[in-house]
């Protein structure tokens, strides 16, 4: 839909969630009426110099504050016409820069508005009269970022220095009820333009070209000590970006706009644990493949076999085949794509690479046959009825016989896929499935949550099983449940069935169900035990969860075959490089 | 004089200024500090000392204006009282005893009968809080004894106790924690900065403590240079600060303005620091105040500042940030190197002062006269920097030639120095560097002396160095086609045996130079400069030389480290008497024979005055100090005393001073305290006091002078006046706006004559048998005022019709006047 305006700047919704507004690179300032089915263009307000940056509504909804360059305008809403225009000063310590770009603007309840722009300054405004209240110089680059929390007696700025500000409204003496907005703490936990921000009502949230995303709870707001009352500082996302096919030793990158295949070194040398050893035939490169169009990819996969590759951007969705001739790779895009696959969440292929499943946007469950260079839509699993919930997560059992499917809140789904049906639903748990996997032979399914806790959920029984429950009623070792990041990959041993390997960005586990539990008071982090130690003292130390930290940041380990295993580091120095410069700060001493 | 009572050691001024925080008076012409057992009241207009408050008995630890009387000044002291004065009049009202060691005072309008002290009960670092009942009593002297705890475990400073929102609560912060009492609740808050226990290096040490005057807001000064600024205290949970950061060390003072807009700040960057808003990015700054600020305070009319300074000094600022008086006391930070001088020609005492200066202290007005750069480089203020020292100085020709000596020392190889010759310049009345002399010795010069012999026509230095020799340095002439110019050169270059030269001294009429190399003393002829004799008493390095005066220049007298004290007649060039006696200090005095040697026992430091002719001393006083006394100097009296009792009559001529390593000036005195110091100017504050307006001295003056009563004191005090400048009529002419004066035809005679007046008195002070004519003078100077005063109220004061009749009697009164004049100085002259 085009809103006839050129690029748009910005977007608002309204209060009430019927009206969007647009702001465009003309200067004009577009209302949209959003119904069910369609957005539909309802009216125009004054057109205004330059391209509008900002929008805010006024929590009744009758204005908004328009930001645009040099100025903030407040609109009626009713009229459409501009009723302030609020010239901002354009000096920046005492120089006049050329423009004062208004990088954002909020509208609080009581009329003020509050700008943030290129000059660094937060500015406080009376939309009533038009008036500049209050000015607060933070920063000696630009302010980009404002969010306001629901109570609105704290907002949060992020500026181009990487510095996160709070605002707090507090009262100017204890018996009065005036207050004053006071610039509390700052926060210096990025290095680069903190481009967005966000108010949760326990924590304030910030993204920016660094690539961290930083929780800082607000400590006021927290009531006990938990998982929310730490600092917490996200750099990869909480998902699979690596696939890998096993019996060609392939691994597919998935970047934004690109994938990569590589081919797996090897090596003929032997040597002890912890060496390190040459490598005979060096990795390879096999394959550069770019997306068309500026849309990211949001998930691949490359088949077990190695001879498909298939991704999804936001809106096409599309299946390469891959065939091998000696050392040629020849790649061969899959045509026609039946309509309903136009964008999927998530991808996989099946264990014996002829069928694949796509986790669509709409919520439904596409299988696919997959026959030499052609395709066949075998079934469409539709979603509960009731749900809108589209399906994030996706695990076949090795056997091909069982589909688990899950969401972000609700269980999992598990589908019989001979039968095409519903075989059973995990009962529902309070926190997002962050993996899933269906162990060989006996159908377990192992299901990780965002709160740490695992389970493991015997198909066929639709029942948790023994192991489940022994350790639900135990419960996991403090230090487990304090792990900062989610696990993002399960799998499992062929030989060893009593085995679960998973990993996470810090630590790669194996869970050895035959030996007994840690409690809290054991080491979960064990060094290797050193070998002149008796038995007895081995036997009675060890516990289940063998945990190794050589690795990180980890995104991806998986077994290739019985005795290899493959991890991918990606360290964060190299993430930093491809950064452009932080804006240079005087650092007093140097 | 009271000639039979013991001599004491006493302070004698140069106390600290910066001890305590200045106090404004509420209309911001007066600024007070506490000044060892006093407290001071100064002008801020003129920075002149108005009074002096004299009655604590040991250091007064605290000064507040009494809240409920602007014009009353609460000071309390470690000797256990709470004193409240009158600072218009300099008179002590009242005296609270509590009792106990007091350490601060804080006061607060809404608590009208009460102060709040800082005590110590128990354990040596535990301090508290009281609030004390001041009980209503028409007594002088009261028993307050009614304490109630307010906080416990505080600090002892009172920078780190603040009041704040009228009252209603009370800050206080010590290490890590910031504690908050609440009086209407009776609750405190404590808030505990948890980083410092997990940070390595964490300097998160609260330094100083400031309340916002309208705002919940509390400002706290760190160790690492940070300031906080906290709000919602009040509630445990929901409180919040803002970090401000500037200072790259210590925070040492903060303090709010009048109205909160702004906060001060400053620390050892000596920088003031004025955060408006309280925002980060809008501040300004008052640099280069010489030295670390170590407290600032605001006057309670808002328009002016103060800072107190490690140096002794307290700078009155404006509001826009502009220093607008300076009040210096003796500098006391540095090390002395160059020992106690003093200036011949304003007698002056003279010493280290800021680093790289020399000081210029008068001992009379407690005030240092100026400063003289002598490194004239920029001081920075770092530790490990190891900075240029100002090692030697000595004055020379009556003080017409003064000779400094610096070095810097990096490595034992490294040694760097220099000496500067000054010339006094009388038109610029300052020292103006004539001669740089780089490297004069390869070694650390152990000694400087002038010649100052009468006889001697051309100024002669002679310098004495570790690297064995002595140089004699003479004024030579330096002219060129240029100019004309005199520069000094190296004349003689000496030496004995390769010893090193540690002493260097000129007989009284400068025909001899003695020179002691280690332990041998070597006697020059100062014309041919050739060797004349040498004494060696094997007794150990001299460490004092010094030749006898007047009638005992025949002997010369050495001080050897080993604890012997050796006089030797120059005549039969053999030694006349020694003594065991461990000198530290040995000084001449100027006027007399006699010589003062101070010796370092175990348990203190003992006096002795002796006559070189005799080895039995004049005087002994034990224990002068308890400390070691590392300087002594005789500074002659301007009138000579007359004590008729044989031991003190040392002290008939000059005054001996000297400086003990914690750096108190001490002297003796038989005097009590109270006589010793006069206040300079009263004649100051009596106008002061008054409503100034354009007119204000021209008639306002007159009309004093009129009343009977104060005539008489009113003109000897004129006879005081000591300087044109302080001589108000005149300051108040050149002050005034012009289009609001009389014409210059009406205030040309008056301001002749106040200026006539003001010389001739002082001569006539001088010489006190010439009073009747002086008197005459005097009376007929005052009736040219007289005469013109009723001309100018002819001119202006037509409506007012009381004033005719005031004029006539006021006419007869000056005739009176005059007749009595004539009596009184009639009767002197019989």
């Amino acid at each position: 839909m085009d809103a006839f305006g050129g690029p748009i700047w910005s977007m608002a919704v309204s209060p009430c969630g019927s009206q969007l507004l647009v702001g465009c690179e003309d200067g004009s300032v577009k209302l949209f009426q959003i119904t069910p089915d369609k957005i539909q263009f309802e009216r125009n307000f004054d057109r205004q110099k330059s391209r509008i940056l900002s929008l805010s509504w006024h929590p009744s909804g009758t204005h908004i504050a328009a930001g645009s360059i040099d100025y903030i305008s407040v609109f009626d809403v009713k009229s459409g016409s501009a009723v302030h225009k609020m010239l901002v000063d354009r000096q920046y310590m005492g120089v006049s820069k050329r423009k004062c770009i208004i990088w954002g603007v909020a509208f609080l309840s009581d009329g003020t508005v509050i700008s943030v722009d290129s000059a660094g300054k937060v500015q406080f405004w009376d939309s009533a009269t038009g008036t500049l209240v209050k000015n607060h110089l933070i920063a000696n680059a630009d302010v980009q970022s404002i969010a306001v929390s629901d109570q609105e007696d704290s907002f949060v700025v992020g500026t181009a220095e990487g510095t996160v500000f709070h605002f707090q409204l507090v009262s100017v003496t204890s018996n009065s009820s005036e207050k004053q907005w006071v610039r509390t703490k700052p926060f210096q936990h990025h290095t680069h333009d903190v481009r967005a921000v966000a108010h949760s009502p326990t924590a304030l949230i910030s993204g920016g070209t660094d690539t961290h995303l930083v929780i800082r709870p607000l400590m006021e707001k927290v009531e006990v000590k938990n998982y929310d009352a730490a600092l917490r500082k996200i750099t990869f996302p909480h998902r699979r970006l690596i696939s890998c096919s096993k019996k060609r030793h392939l691994l597919l990158f998935q970047f934004a706009h690109h994938l990569e295949l590589w081919r797996l070194g090897s090596t003929v040398a032997t040597g002890k644990n912890g060496d390190t050893l040459p490598l005979s035939k060096d990795a390879d490169h096999l394959l550069h493949l770019k997306t068309k169009g500026p849309e990211n990819i949001i998930c691949s996969c490359i088949s077990p076999c190695g001879s498909w590759i298939a991704y999804s951007t936001t809106s096409r969705f599309f299946l390469y085949r891959l065939n091998y001739e000696h050392d040629n790779i020849s790649l061969q895009r899959v045509s026609k794509m039946p309509a309903f696959l136009r964008s999927a969440l998530q991808i996989l292929f099946s264990e014996d690479s002829t069928k694949l499943f796509v986790a669509s946007n709409q919520g439904s469950l596409h299988i696919i046959r997959l026959l030499e260079g052609s395709f066949k839509h075998l079934h469409t699993l539709q979603p509960q009825s009731g749900t809108v919930e589209s399906m994030c997560l996706l695990a076949v059992s090795p056997d091909g016989n069982w589909l688990a499917a899950s969401g972000t809140s609700a269980g999992v789904h598990v589908y019989n896929i001979k039968h095409l049906k519903l075989h059973c639903t995990v009962p529902a748990y309070n926190f997002p499935v962050t993996a899933l996997a269906i162990a060989p032979n006996t159908n377990n399914l192992v299901i990780a949550h965002s709160d740490q806790q695992v389970f493991e959920y015997s198909i066929p029984d639709k029942q948790y099983t023994e192991w489940s429950r022994t350790i639900q009623k135990q419960g996991f070792h403090y230090l487990w449940l304090q792990r900062d990041t989610p696990i993002t990959h399960i799998s499992f041993h062929p030989k060893r069935p009593m085995h679960i390997l998973l990993h996470d960005a810090y630590m790669f586990c194996i869970i050895d169900k035959s030996l007994p539990l840690p409690n809290d008071k054991t080491l979960l982090y064990n060094p290797l035990p050193p070998t002149n130690e008796s038995d007895v003292i081995r036997r009675r130390t060890a516990h289940a969860f063998k945990i190794s930290k050589i690795y990180k940041p980890l995104l991806f380990m998986d077994l290739l075959d019985e005795r290899t295993l493959v991890a991918v580091e990606r360290p964060l120095d190299d993430i930093i490089a491809q950064l452009p410069p932080p804006i240079k700060k005087k650092k007093f001493g140097t | 004089m009271v000639e039979e009572e013991s001599v004491r050691v006493v302070r004698c001024g140069g106390s600290e200024l910066n001890f305590r925080r200045a106090v404004f008076s509420a209309d911001s012409k007066y600024i007070f500090c506490v000044s060892g057992d006093f407290v001071k009241v100064h002008s801020t207009a003129t920075e002149e000392c108005v009074h002096i408050l004299q009655g604590h008995r040991n250091l007064v630890t605290g000064i507040q204006l009494n809240p409920n009387n602007h014009l009353q000044l609460y000071s309390c002291s470690f000797d256990g009282t709470v004193k409240l004065w009158d600072y218009v009049d300099g008179i002590l009202i009242k005296t609270f005893v509590v009792g106990l060691k007091l350490h601060a005072l804080f006061t607060l309008p809404s608590a009208e009968d009460s102060v709040f002290v800082i005590i110590n009960k128990e354990k040596p670092d535990v301090f508290q809080l009281v609030s004390v009942k001041l009980p209503k009593s028409s007594s002088q002297e009261i028993e307050a004894k009614e304490l109630s705890f307010v906080l416990d475990y505080i600090n002892q400073s009172p920078k780190c106790i603040a009041f704040g929102n009228e009252g209603e609560y009370v800050a206080a912060v010590r290490d890590f924690y910031l504690s908050v009492y609440f009086f209407k609740k009776k609750t405190t808050s404590r808030f505990t900065l948890s980083s410092s226990r997990n940070k390595k290096h964490a300097k998160n040490n609260f330094t100083c403590v400031a309340c916002h005057p309208k705002e919940d807001c509390i400002a706290t000064g760190h160790k690492d240079g940070k300031i906080r600024l906290w709000r919602n205290f009040d509630d445990d949970k929901k409180y919040t600060y803002t970090c401000l950061h500037w200072h790259h060390d210590m925070v040492m003072d903060l303090a709010f303005s009048v109205t909160g807009t702004s906060l001060l700040s400053g620390g050892r960057e000596s920088v003031l620091v004025e955060w408006r808003d309280a925002t980060e990015k809008n501040k300004e700054f008052l640099p280069r105040l010489g030295a670390t600020i170590e407290h600032i305070s605001v006057s309670p009319a808002g328009d002016l500042f103060c800072t107190s300074h490690s140096d002794n000094k307290i700078i009155v600022i404006h509001r826009n940030l502009e220093a607008s008086a300076v009040i210096q006391g003796l500098v006391k930070d540095s090390n002395i190197f160059t020992g106690l001088m003093v200036d011949p020609r304003t007698k002056a005492l003279v010493l280290n002062g800021k680093p790289g200066h020399l000081q210029f202290y008068s001992l009379q007005h407690d005030k240092q006269l100026y400063n003289l750069d002598i490194i004239q480089q920029e001081y920075i203020n770092d530790y490990g920097l190891i900075q240029i020292e100002l090692t030697k100085a000595a004055f020379g020709c009556y003080g017409n030639w003064l000779a400094t000596v610096e070095q810097r020392q990096e490595k034992e190889t490294e040694l760097e120095l220099q000496m500067k010759l000054w010339m006094y310049n009388k038109k610029t009345q300052g020292f103006v560097l004539n001669t740089k002399v780089n490297m004069p010795h390869e070694d650390h010069i152990t000694a400087l002396c002038f010649c100052n012999a009468e006889k001697f026509e051309n100024p002669t230095l002679v310098t004495s160095s570790k690297d064995g020799h002595f140089k004699v340095w003479i004024l030579t002439d330096d002219s060129d086609i240029y100019k004309k110019a005199v520069g000094w050169t190296c004349d003689f270059v000496g030496s004995y045996h390769k010893y090193q030269a540690t002493n260097c001294c000129f007989s009284e009429d400068g025909s001899l130079l003695a020179v002691s190399f280690e332990e041998i003393v070597t006697i020059w002829d100062s014309e041919t400069w050739e060797l004349k004799c040498t004494f060696c008493q094997r007794a150990g390095k001299i460490r004092h030389l010094c030749f006898g005066r007047l009638t005992c220049s025949k002997y010369l007298l050495g001080a050897t480290e080993n604890g012997i004290l050796c006089c030797w007649n120059l005549l039969s060039c053999a030694l006349e008497w020694s003594a065991k006696l461990n000198v530290r200090v040995m000084e001449p005095d100027p006027n007399s024979e006699n010589i003062a040697a101070i010796s370092r026992s175990s348990v203190g430091s003992d006096l002795f005055v002796f006559k070189p002719s005799e080895p039995r001393p004049l005087y002994i006083q034990k224990n002068i100090s308890r400390e070691e006394v590392q300087w002594g100097v005789f500074v002659p009296r301007d009138v000579p005393e007359s004590f008729t009792s044989e031991a003190y009559q040392w002290l008939n001529r000059s005054q001996f001073y000297f400086l003990t390593k914690s750096q108190s000036l001490l002297t003796f005195s038989t005097k009590s305290p109270e006589e010793k110091l006069t206040p300079t100017s009263k004649q100051l504050l009596a106008e002061e006091s008054l409503p100034t307006t354009p007119f204000y001295f021209i008639l306002g003056k007159h009309r004093e002078q009129q009343d009977e009563k104060i005539n008489e004191a009113f003109e000897s005090e004129l006879v005081q006046l000591p300087l044109t400048e302080n001589i108000p009529a005149i300051s108040e002419l050149l002050h005034t706006p012009a289009h609001v004066l009389p014409s210059a035809s009406f205030l040309c005679s008056k301001f002749v004559s106040s200026l006539l007046l003001s010389k001739e008195t002082k001569s006539g002070e001088e010489i006190p048998e010439d009073v009747d004519m002086e008197e005459g003078k005097e009376s007929d100077d005052s009736d040219e005022e007289n005469d013109f005063t009723e001309k100018i109220q002819d001119t202006n004061n037509t409506d007012l019709g009381e004033d005719l009749l005031h004029q006539l009697s006021k006419s007869e009164e000056k005739e009176l006047r005059k007749f009595r004049k004539v009596d009184y100085s009639w009767i002197t002259v019989l």
